[in-house]
């Protein structure tokens, strides 16, 4: 049994969060069940709907991806949201002038600049945890809220075109991802394949790897690893460094591969959702995959929802409830173990 | 540019955000850390607002939002103190909770306007130039930001109740060992700043403003959680920190206003998170003055008398 628990205790979260949900929504005078389908459908119902449900997983991903790697390397990484935002920022800096290079070229430099941007951010945080002590979650909240009005500075001045909302120019073409589907106007680039190869690298390197058992072993227990003759500090900046890298690649997808260009803020809280998703998917790469998924249908569905006149925070509620869930596991064992036991005496 | 107008504006920007982080101070020196400051400012601006809106009665408003972020503020408490998961994890979860809730019971309340606070000058006080009208014309919720603050200074730092919340938040087992039960002093402390915080919600839809918008408190609660370190865990520091970032708030909307591009706006609105990520650095390099002013030794640690940390 014990084996299936990272499985069923997110199933079961997820369950229980949407039926608790339900009353929410029956609250305001609408049908949950009618709500549900509506989301469903708006999620997978047509081609469109489901690419549209894909490209918004992509970077969400890999936002999980990265604060599931810095759970698993023992730093809470709170600040994927504002790694995202300096990948994405550098990468257009880099992407708008790259219009005489060659697509092989353009493309993965402007990748690598958004990943060592987000890598850079996040080391700010490592490096001052090391040294300092200061906490990484407080020191990665800053960092959100500094690259957040630095993002929104550098569109509405140094970077800015047009009118209307604060935007950058559009990238080269050639720095733009290739687009692997169309439906309609909807276009689904190859950015899912970088977050699936993404997940599948963090796996290797997290299961097959001397450097990724030293970071698990740094995580799981950080005086016995020092003991064990691994270096802490330089492990909290290296652990940060490449949560933030994958934090950045999230940025870099969602510029190169659907906006092609710094729109707003960009990042719309995926980073904050790289939470969520890392707590879901009980930090494992493939576990992530599928919490991401969710995550983008219920994105996607929920947009519908809001046509429909019941408010998309409807998403935020079941977040919360799923992540509380997650994180007190002993409540869903309780209720899983309490029911069991009912039955045997029955 | 008008300096009476501009004070008076900073103390009215600084207001939400000084009951927030006064908020959060009780809860942290307990040893709670709750990052679910934003959710919990939504549901008292929500709460606020429709209290006020339906029955038109402010300070009953006003105090059912303290109850209402008293009772969020429990299901951050049950989690972390009482099954001791990751406060952080539990304090996010707080904050989409709030902000998911607010926004769609909200919904049906947006763009309606409903009663608010209105100033009340303070005879006498108001006379002084500069400092007279900016401090002492201000509507009921300033005043009671200001007794506040001084209250819980001295509660905090003179009384034997905040000693005893201090050592909690400090040495939980050595507080434990003198008799003082350590759950119930921080189940009492996350609840009145979660109160606290709510009203700092509150303050936004019943004296700045006299109506709910989803999402009005626009990270406010993060700022408060600056605001924390920043004042070093002392109201009357969060006091100035808040005004002070009030003053900034002001600022920038008056930039904004007079069409100065937007470019020293979104830098302005940087700074308070620059100045606090570079004072906590300052704060940790130094061991001793670490000790002095720096975080509760427990923050965060939840306790258990069988686990020894």
């Amino acid at each position: 049994m014990e084996k299936y628990w990272g499985f069923i205790i997110p199933v079961v979260s997820v369950l229980v969060a949407l039926i608790i949900a339900a009353f929410v929504i029956l609250s305001v005078g609408k049908s949950p069940v009618e709500a549900y389908i509506i989301m469903v459908k708006g999620a997978f119902g047509s081609a469109g709907a489901i690419v549209n449900t894909i490209v918004k997983t992509a970077p969400l991903v890999l936002t999980g991806l990265a604060v599931g790697f810095g759970f698993r390397a023992g730093v809470f990484n709170i600040g994927a949201e504002g790694q995202m935002i300096m990948g994405a920022l550098t990468a257009t800096a880099v992407g708008i002038n790259l219009g005489w290079a060659p697509p092989y070229f353009a493309l993965s430099l402007t990748i690598i600049s958004g990943m060592l941007a987000g890598a850079g951010w996040a080391a700010i945080a490592g490096y001052l945890k090391a040294k300092t002590g200061a906490h990484e979650v407080v020191t990665t909240i800053m960092l959100n809220w500094i690259a957040t009005y630095l993002s929104a500075y550098m569109v509405q001045v140094p970077l800015a075109v047009g009118s209307g909302t604060p935007k950058s120019p559009e990238i080269a073409p050639s720095a733009k991802l290739p687009v692997l589907m169309k439906v309609g106007p909807l276009e689904m680039s190859a950015g899912i394949i970088i977050s699936v190869i993404a997940a599948i690298v963090m796996y290797v390197v997290l299961e097959k790897t001397t450097m990724g058992y030293e970071v698990k072993a740094a995580g799981f227990n950080p005086y016995a690893a020092e003991y064990g003759g691994i270096s802490i500090s330089k492990n909290i900046t290296m652990s940060m460094a490449i949560s933030g890298a994958l934090a950045g690649l999230a940025g870099v997808v969602e510029l190169m591969g659907v906006h092609h260009r710094f729109l707003g803020t960009l990042s719309g809280g995926k980073g904050f959702d790289g939470i969520s998703i890392a707590l879901i998917g009980q930090n494992h790469p493939i576990g992530i995959i599928f919490a991401a998924l969710l995550m983008g249908a219920l994105r996607t569905g929920s947009n519908e929802m809001q046509f429909a006149g019941i408010s998309k925070h409807i998403v935020m509620i079941i977040q919360g409830i799923v992540i509380f869930l997650v994180a007190a596991d002993r409540i869903v064992r309780t209720m899983i173990l309490w029911r069991k036991r009912r039955k045997v005496k029955a | 540019m008008n300096v009476e107008g501009l004070l008076s504006a900073s103390i009215r920007y600084g207001t939400p955000l000084l009951f927030a982080t006064v908020g959060e101070i009780i809860t942290e020196r307990s040893g709670v850390l709750n990052l679910g400051l934003e959710g919990l400012m939504l549901m008292g601006a929500f709460t606020g607002f429709v209290t006020a809106y339906s029955t038109g009665n402010l300070w009953l408003a006003f105090t059912l939002s303290l109850v209402v972020g008293a009772l969020f503020a429990l299901i951050h408490a049950f989690m972390s103190i009482t099954l001791r998961v990751n406060q952080v994890v539990s304090g996010l979860a707080l904050t989409m909770l709030g902000s998911g809730l607010s926004g769609i019971l909200g919904r049906a309340y947006v763009g309606r306007p409903a009663v608010m606070f209105q100033p009340v000058a303070i005879p006498g006080l108001e006379k002084i130039p500069v400092i007279g009208p900016a401090f002492f014309k201000q509507d009921p919720l300033v005043y009671v930001g200001y007794v506040l603050t001084f209250f819980l200074a001295w509660f905090i730092f003179k009384t034997k109740a905040g000693l005893t919340l201090r050592a909690v938040g400090e040495e939980p087992a050595a507080a434990d060992a003198r008799g003082v039960n350590v759950f119930w002093v921080r189940y009492l402390a996350t609840l009145v700043g979660g109160a606290l915080t709510a009203a700092g919600g509150a303050y936004l839809s019943l004296a700045a403003t006299s109506m709910w918008m989803e999402n009005m408190s626009a990270g406010r609660g993060w700022i408060a959680i600056a605001l924390v370190i920043f004042a070093a865990w002392d109201p009357l520091k969060a006091m100035l920190g808040s005004y002070l970032f009030g003053f900034i708030m002001s600022l920038q909307f008056r930039l904004q206003a007079t069409g100065e591009v937007h470019v020293s706006a979104n830098l302005l609105l940087m700074l308070p998170y620059l100045v606090t990520l570079v004072s906590m650095v300052l704060f940790s390099i130094n061991e001793s003055f670490r000790k002095r002013i720096g975080a509760p030794s427990a923050l965060g640690v939840p306790y258990s008398r069988e686990e020894k940390t």
